[in-house]
């Protein structure tokens, strides 16, 4: 009802300029102009850093360990005497890269698997998300440490092994907002025509699901994020000497009473971004009339 | 004259726009209600009479304000009070009652602890008088043996009960003024006649005054004293019952009146063109100029002021009532062509029955039938081409479920469907061809439902076409423009979504949609019950012309019986989801007929204070169809004993050609019923 006037004139709108409001509207409140600048210096620094990055990551200096911060070295140097700087402007990289990748796939087999569950229901689904309720109680980084140790820790192992594993919560999610949908006449009209089951979702369900799905991958993603990085911790993501915020975490910590240095820019680096990519899923959610705070996280 | 109780003086009611213009949803309302009277309060949706009434309990609506004048309660403003005093007058001196009481009840407290919980917070009664109070309230409501029902949860109650038990409620801290906001909306035509007069006795018992909210001019007329028309946040006629019911001197009440259909006449209504401005896109004059048939050029320059006629303690907005006048009496019927049936059968439901009950695995794999007693059962209907078939019953009467198994979206447990007379059609749509699902069509009840928020009316369109006759391109959107064109919208709603519809227009895309396949047979679910009256007529009409046009058949399915009678050619009366009686609708709405229809024709009711409703039967709900003997005995007016209760009744044929199936022999219940 509100500006009347408006929506009956209004245009309908190509999906490019329909995203470009999206954003607009995200960026208009305080929080998420804030995530979204975080994010955006996120990305082009861990496309950017390779350029302009002072020193060589991996050079080995023993005669400057554990330097505090100077003007040569802005951010110290570690246990090893190499340029923290240098090490963090890098360490998102490999992060980013594997979590964007593994989300898409989370995204994916999660939100497919889920609107089919909700559309068929019956028998197929009870199985299926009894399936996915049983991963769900697995503790994924042991699944995951299972998985890397028989594997190997290559980003073809650990991109789809990440996807898998957070792709379970999209399912459910995907799973309850198709139901919110089916029962609506529109789709039993459509069964009603003799539409296909692939074109009933592709047609009439994903335009109006995609919203939630979308969001609850954005949120997937900070969360896969912060797991990759564990694993790094753990010492089975990133292997050394490629710079990673989870492996130098683990490996500045017990330095971590007299050269802080090394271990408070990685957490820095990885905080900012999870608490960046948290803010923009946020105002992405809002923009599109989505309301996180009144359903609990799965 | 008695002494007002409210007084609205000039009050205006507005948001705020995004760009920060002020947009009117009430505009200078001036009334007052008086001690002791019923007024009704009467517009389509969007008119602004929910707000009036809201406002006349103090409650503004989160985003709304004052933008001015004041509403007095015994010359107490209630506008300016703080939620304190608010407080010491709803409920205790104003009371109202929910549209849908079945979501106002809370679901896990008892109707007992509901009540008293109300007569805590609005009384100064002990806990024993309070307990006797409960007792006293329900039996106030008629709700048979209250000692029980108030041990009840409100799941457990019928929607009339669940409403009674509202009503109850609202009376507990003896309120001087009843809001009551589309009380019988919801409810089952028997059910809604039997509420309102509760309504009408607890009226003249208590002496309380009462607002009540309509959309339905029916209900208006049987329990109001005085009518307030609004239009577009405006009172554009006020007066008198029957005065306005009448009489109605002002455009607008004359085409609403018109457009209702009715039991008294044959054929369509007539029906507006157009519809209700939005708020904020009334123009300078009149604020019905676009729709009135009535109207010259001052209309459109100058706002008509609301003039009062003493003759007829009438107020009007018009510039041109007094020419009104005595065009009111004129009565032009449109007859619409009731076509001799021809006998080309395109439709056979022969036995059909159908269960909503599950079979378990084991009862699957020893073949064993659990349900005995299907939902639906015994139902024999042929349809023929070109006909209007209604089928007409109230909730849970098994119409829509039929509708759905000759779509094929629900299995018949036995019997068959043939289509064309030598198609059978499967009970499992992924096994119907192409062609038998393009030939049948379905519309829906509610168009904001069926049809996608995230499509265009152009894609909404395109599914059929692209789907059955595999258009591309041009040829795909000049068929989309020529199907809008027969629903008489133009071509630039193809790239509109339906959120930038009326609810008329949406209800005439879903139409397009049906057509779009160029189906033999549409099946229409309760198409018209979303739909404000004056639209409804329009979207009957269109519904019949393109029939002359391209000679569809329908199957309509509604609850409405004046609907039914003013666009069907035959009706079939359910009860149970079995037969009661079939027959050409002249016949039907004509004695002798089943005691079923006669109930429900009885219930109808009409916007003329005049015509009562007469009540014949209890408007208990039953859950469950009686497992042997006839499906109407459990609330039968005319029951003759235990044959009625185990023997299923015979078919009869009346004089008329209409098929009843009563035990009561048909020469007796001609009788019995003039």
């Amino acid at each position: 009802m509100e500006n009347s006037k408006n929506i009956f004139n209004e245009k309908p709108k190509g999906s490019l300029a329909k995203a470009l409001d999206v954003i607009s509207t995200m960026a208009s409140k305080p929080s998420g102009f804030i995530g979204l600048a975080i994010l955006v210096f996120h990305i082009t620094l861990a496309i950017t850093s390779p350029w302009f990055a002072p020193y060589d990551y991996k050079a080995i200096n023993p005669s400057l360990m554990l330097n505090a911060p100077s003007s040569e070295f802005w951010f110290g140097t570690d246990s090893l005497g190499r340029d923290v700087f240098t090490r963090t402007i890098l360490g998102g990289r490999t992060a980013l890269t594997i979590t964007f990748f593994g989300s898409i796939i989370a995204l994916l087999w999660g939100g497919l698997l889920g609107i089919f569950c909700g559309l068929v229901g019956g028998r197929i689904d009870d199985i299926v998300m009894r399936i996915v309720d049983a991963f769900l109680s697995i503790p994924w980084i042991l699944a995951m440490l299972l998985i890397v140790s028989i594997l190997g820790t290559t980003t073809e192992v650990l991109i789809p092994a990440l996807g898998f594993f957070y792709g379970k919560g999209i399912v459910r999610v995907a799973r309850a907002a198709t139901h919110d949908v089916i029962a609506k006449d529109f789709i039993v009209s459509a069964k009603a025509r003799g539409h296909s089951n692939l074109s009933i979702i592709w047609n009439e369900i994903l335009p109006n699901v995609r919203d939630a799905i979308l969001v609850e991958g954005a949120m997937r993603w900070s969360w896969m994020l912060l797991g990759f990085s564990s694993l790094s911790f753990l010492g089975f993501g990133v292997s050394p000497p490629t710079p990673d915020w989870g492996l130098m975490i683990s490996n500045a910590r017990g330095l971590m009473s007299f050269a802080w240095w090394a271990v408070i820019s990685p957490i820095v680096g990885l905080s900012s971004l999870i608490i960046g990519i948290n803010l923009t899923a946020d105002a992405f959610a809002k923009a599109l009339g989505i309301d996180r705070s009144t359903k609990a996280p799965v | 004259m008695k002494t007002n109780i409210q007084e609205i003086k000039d009050l205006s009611v507005g948001f705020k726009s995004q760009k920060g213009k002020q947009i009117s949803i009430l505009r200078n309302i001036t009334t007052n209600i008086r001690k002791g009277e019923t007024v009704g309060i009467v517009g389509e949706s969007g008119s602004g009479k929910s707000t009036l009434a809201l406002a006349m309990m103090g409650y503004i609506k989160h985003g709304l304000f004052t933008t001015g004048g004041e509403c007095l309660f015994k010359s107490q403003n209630l506008l300016s009070l703080n939620n304190k005093e608010l407080e010491h007058i709803r409920g205790r001196k104003i009371a109202m009652i929910p549209q849908n009481a079945g979501q106002a009840l809370t679901p896990n407290l008892k109707i007992g602890y509901q009540i008293e919980e109300a007569l805590r917070l609005h009384t100064d009664y002990s806990k024993t008088e309070r307990e006797q109070k409960i007792s006293e309230l329900l039996n106030q409501v008629r709700l048979p043996s209250p000692k029980i029902m108030a041990l009840r949860y409100p799941h457990e109650l019928s929607g009339g009960q669940q409403q009674r038990v509202a009503v109850a409620m609202a009376l507990a801290g003896k309120p001087e003024l009843l809001l009551l906001d589309e009380p019988t909306t919801g409810l089952d035509v028997t059910t809604q006649a039997h509420v309102l007069e509760l309504l009408k006795d607890i009226a003249k018992d208590t002496g309380t005054s009462m607002v009540y909210v309509s959309h339905d001019l029916g209900a208006i007329a049987q329990v109001c004293d005085r009518v307030i028309v609004m239009y577009a946040g405006e009172i554009v006629l006020e007066g008198p019952v029957r005065k306005i019911l009448k009489e109605p001197i002002h455009p607008y009440t004359y085409g609403l009146l018109k457009s209702i259909p009715k039991l008294s006449l044959t054929g369509l209504p007539d029906s507006m063109p157009g519809s209700q401005p939005q708020p904020g896109n009334i123009g300078n004059g009149c604020s019905f100029y676009d729709r009135c048939n009535f109207s010259n050029d001052e209309c459109k320059i100058n706002v008509p002021k609301l003039e009062y006629l003493s003759e007829m303690d009438t107020s009007v907005r018009c510039f041109n009532h007094s020419e009104l006048i005595s065009k009111t009496s004129e009565q032009k019927i449109k007859n619409h062509s009731q076509k001799e049936i021809t006998i080309d059968e395109i439709l056979d439901l022969k036995d059909v029955s159908i269960s909503y009950a599950k079979q378990g695995i084991i009862d699957q794999f020893l073949n064993k039938v659990t349900d005995t007693n299907p939902t639906v059962k015994d139902i024999n209907i042929n349809i023929n081409k070109g006909e209007t078939i209604a089928l007409v019953g109230e909730s849970g009467s098994g119409k829509s479920t039929i509708l759905k198994s000759i779509a094929g979206l629900l299995k018949t447990k036995d019997g068959y469907i043939k289509f064309d007379k030598e198609k059978l059609l499967s009970g499992d749509l992924k096994k119907r061809n192409s062609e038998d699902l393009r030939s049948i069509q379905l519309i829906f009840q509610n168009p904001d439902e069926s049809l996608n928020p995230n499509h265009t009316v152009e894609q909404i369109l395109s599914q059929p076409l692209k789907l059955y006759f595999g258009l591309t391109g041009s040829k795909l959107k000049s068929s989309i423009a020529e199907l809008l064109e027969k629903v008489r919208l133009g071509a630039f709603y193809m790239s509109r979504y339906p959120r930038q519809l009326s609810g008329g227009e949406k209800q005439r895309i879903a139409v397009a949609r049906a057509f779009a396949a160029r189906p033999d047979i549409i099946l229409c679910d309760e198409v018209t019950s979303a739909l404000d009256v004056s639209v409804q007529a329009a979207v009957l009409d269109l519904l019949h012309k393109l029939k002359e046009e391209l000679g569809t058949t329908y199957v309509f399915v509604s609850h409405d019986l004046a609907v039914v009678k003013a666009i069907s050619d035959r009706v079939a009366v359910l009860y149970q989801g079995r037969l009661c009686e079939i027959g050409p609708s002249k016949d039907v709405y004509q004695f002798p007929s089943h005691p079923y229809t006669e109930v429900l024709i009885g219930a109808v009711l009409e916007p003329d204070p005049d015509i009562k409703p007469k009540l014949v039967a209890e408007d208990i709900v039953e859950e469950k169809p009686p497992e042997k003997g006839c499906s109407f005995q459990g609330r039968c007016p005319r029951i003759i004993g235990d044959i009625c209760r185990n023997k299923t009744p015979p078919w009869q044929i009346g004089d008329n050609g209409n098929a009843i199936r009563c035990h009561i022999d048909i020469e007796d219940l001609k009788i019995q019923q003039s």
